[in-house]
């Protein structure tokens, strides 16, 4: 910023301006913070030194346990399992479902469309219930297998309607001059728009990722034993009828956020990224 | 390099017909222009040759080949679009050999079709950039490299100069020109620049309300318009008209202008007499300062000065007129000048707007 251009009234506007984002961020990130906190706050301490922004001394005891001596590592595995599929799978559909919705026309297109919404329509404590009673007899209660069906079925929709809205983002133009090239419409479809809806996989995949990897109702309700038990289910599991382990509860939460930190690390690129500059005249 | 046959092309959306019936042959290596205004129908026409657009009715032959219902692919034809559509995600290299590379040509062959057309539009320096690094006039350049180094049957062009600006258009023009030369490619270009057409145009196919109005060299349709609408189309500043009656006024031909100045024909016209008729002349066939027994005086309205010539809008009884000259005594005319209008440069059209 070129110091002569700064009056005092745009420096109060700037330095406020800077001031609310902090405030901001500070909020938002404060929940996470005091998670950090606790899960490196000693047992010993957890109730001795009443609310301090710091613990007096630190320790890893908590992570210690919960790898070591509890069964997190199985629900980690579990979560990473039904999130990873359930993502991939949804994006995948959502992808070629969302293509077909942006350009073709087709007898029960609006039917469709309006089934879709339909099922957004429901709070899913409704559903609870009959899934339970439709996934029994097919053995899938209990399975991580049921939990990836369930979660696809109800991440479908808004994942199409999001991947459609990249699409149409695209200029019919391009595809056409690929099919004169001599691509064929799938041809066309995978060589040339794909890879410039990038940004709206990666956006996709991080959205159904996350919906997935956090939820909590479903696993709760199809899932009982620690076998097939997602992660969010496991953290249940530190709360016992007598006493909640904060300290192992707090440690198992931070390490649940590494994937989905990991994940965002590796799909910025393409979410900052416009790729479609350059295709037509703008 | 091929024939292009259309007959009888029909294009409806739902209930709305587009295109009511286009029978149009198109020569091998000739360079044809459809012109028009928008919603004409003449960039349906042109996609449905490139198989962008399905036929509702009637038969498309490339090279005498009926392709009614072959794919893009396999009609072996060219398209330069009007928004360039370069992949964002290709170099320009790999954009101007993506069709080369989907037909598996082998490597050397590729690289050595994609140099001689880059050498052929000055894009050699540009080779490894991204379209959005490229600027309008190099995306235009790259659009139509992608299009020359196929050697298709036909090149199909969908307004590809209006996204540029007057003078880059005005070079851009003039190249395709070249390259139409050189090749000897059979060419379907669509534009609503009358200019473009003139000057590109083997033959121009003037279109309208989705019926071709007329089909001819662009002299041809300059000098001789079918109707009024390719008479109004054509040219710049457009035709005027004057709207009346033909009549005879002892023995000789006369047109009379709906509540103006008789005017003294110097042959009949091959209209009934006392039929409703309209008159047309050029802005540049309209004789300023004249003198003589059929000088009509007219009021100047505005002077325009285009730098290459003048126009100046006129009054004449109740109609308004303008003329065009080159001659700069007439940049501070003011009040009322004489005018004639040159018997050999008048139009004129029947009722129905057919020229006569």
């Amino acid at each position: 910023m070129a110091g002569h251009s700064l009056t005092k009234g745009r420096v109060v506007a700037l330095l406020a301006h800077r001031l609310a984002i902090l405030a901001y961020v500070a909020f938002a990130l404060f929940p996470l913070y005091w998670l950090l906190k606790v899960s490196v706050t000693p047992n010993k301490l957890l109730y001795s030194e009443g609310i301090r922004m710091w613990p007096s001394q630190t320790s890893f005891e908590h992570f210690d346990f919960v790898l070591k001596h509890s069964e997190f590592p199985t629900f980690f595995k579990n979560s990473l399992i039904v999130a990873g599929s359930t993502a991939l799978i949804v994006t995948a559909l959502a992808s070629l479902a969302g293509y077909a919705l942006s350009r073709f026309s087709f007898r029960g297109k609006y039917w469709i469309v309006a089934l879709m919404l339909l099922t957004q329509m429901f709070p899913l404590v409704m559903l609870v219930a009959p899934i339970f009673k439709m996934l029994s007899p097919l053995g899938l209660t209990n399975s991580l297998t049921g939990l990836v069906i369930v979660y696809t079925a109800f991440n479908v929709p808004f994942a199409t309607f999001l991947m459609q809205s990249f699409f149409d983002g695209i200029p019919k133009d391009l595809e056409e001059a690929a099919m004169i090239d001599g691509a064929t419409q799938f041809g066309a479809f995978r060589q040339i728009i794909l890879p410039l809806t990038l940004p709206g996989i990666a956006a996709t995949l991080g959205f159904v990722f996350t919906a997935a990897w956090s939820e909590l109702l479903f696993s709760l309700m199809l899932i009982s034993g620690n076998a097939a038990a997602t992660f969010p289910v496991g953290l249940l599991s530190f709360v016992s009828k007598f006493s909640i382990d904060f300290g192992q509860m707090m440690a198992a939460g931070v390490m649940a956020l590494i994937p989905a930190c990991l994940f965002f690390l590796l799909i910025q690129r393409y979410l900052v990224q416009g790729l479609t500059a350059g295709a037509v005249k703008g | 390099m091929a024939s292009i046959d259309i007959s009888n092309i029909r294009k409806s959306y739902g209930i709305h017909p587009v295109l009511h019936g286009i029978d149009l042959e198109i020569r091998d290596g000739e360079f044809v222009v459809l012109v028009g205004p928008s919603g004409c129908g003449k960039s349906t026409l042109l996609r449905m040759i490139a198989g962008l657009e399905a036929v509702t009715d009637g038969e498309i032959r490339i090279a005498g080949k009926r392709v009614n219902d072959l794919a893009p692919k396999d009609r072996d034809i060219a398209m330069v679009f009007q928004s360039y559509a370069l992949y964002p995600h290709m170099s320009v290299a790999k954009n101007m050999s993506y069709s080369l590379r989907l037909r598996k040509m082998a490597k050397e062959k590729i690289a050595s079709v994609v140099a001689g057309a880059a050498t052929k539009l000055g894009l050699e320096p540009l080779m490894e950039r991204r379209p959005k690094a490229l600027s309008g006039g190099q995306r235009q350049r790259v659009a139509m490299g992608r299009a020359i180094v196929r050697e298709p049957k036909a090149f199909l062009f969908d307004e590809p100069l209006s996204n540029l600006d007057a003078r880059l258009r005005e070079q851009m023009r003039a190249e395709i020109k070249k390259l139409h030369k050189d090749l000897g490619a059979t060419s379907i270009y669509v534009t609503h620049d009358q200019i473009e057409a003139m000057t590109l145009a083997d033959r121009i196919v003037a279109m309208h309300g989705g019926i071709i109005q007329q089909v001819g060299s662009p002299l041809d349709l300059y000098d001789n318009p079918a109707n009024l609408f390719v008479a109004g189309f054509i040219g710049s500043p457009g035709m005027n008209f004057f709207e009346g009656r033909y009549i005879k006024l002892n023995g000789k031909s006369v047109f009379a202008p709906t509540g103006g100045v008789e005017l003294l024909l110097e042959a009949p016209a091959n209209l009934e007499e006392g039929s409703r008729a309209t008159l047309g002349i050029r802005p540049e066939h309209v004789v300023l300062g004249a003198d003589g027994p059929e000088a009509q005086m007219a009021a100047i309205d505005l002077v325009e000065p285009t730098g290459f010539g003048i126009i100046l809008h006129l009054t004449l009884g109740p109609v308004s007129l303008k003329a065009f000259t080159l001659d700069r005594r007439f940049l501070n005319a003011t009040g009322e000048i004489a005018v004639r209008l040159p018997g050999s440069h008048l139009h004129f059209f029947d009722e129905s707007g057919r020229k006569v």
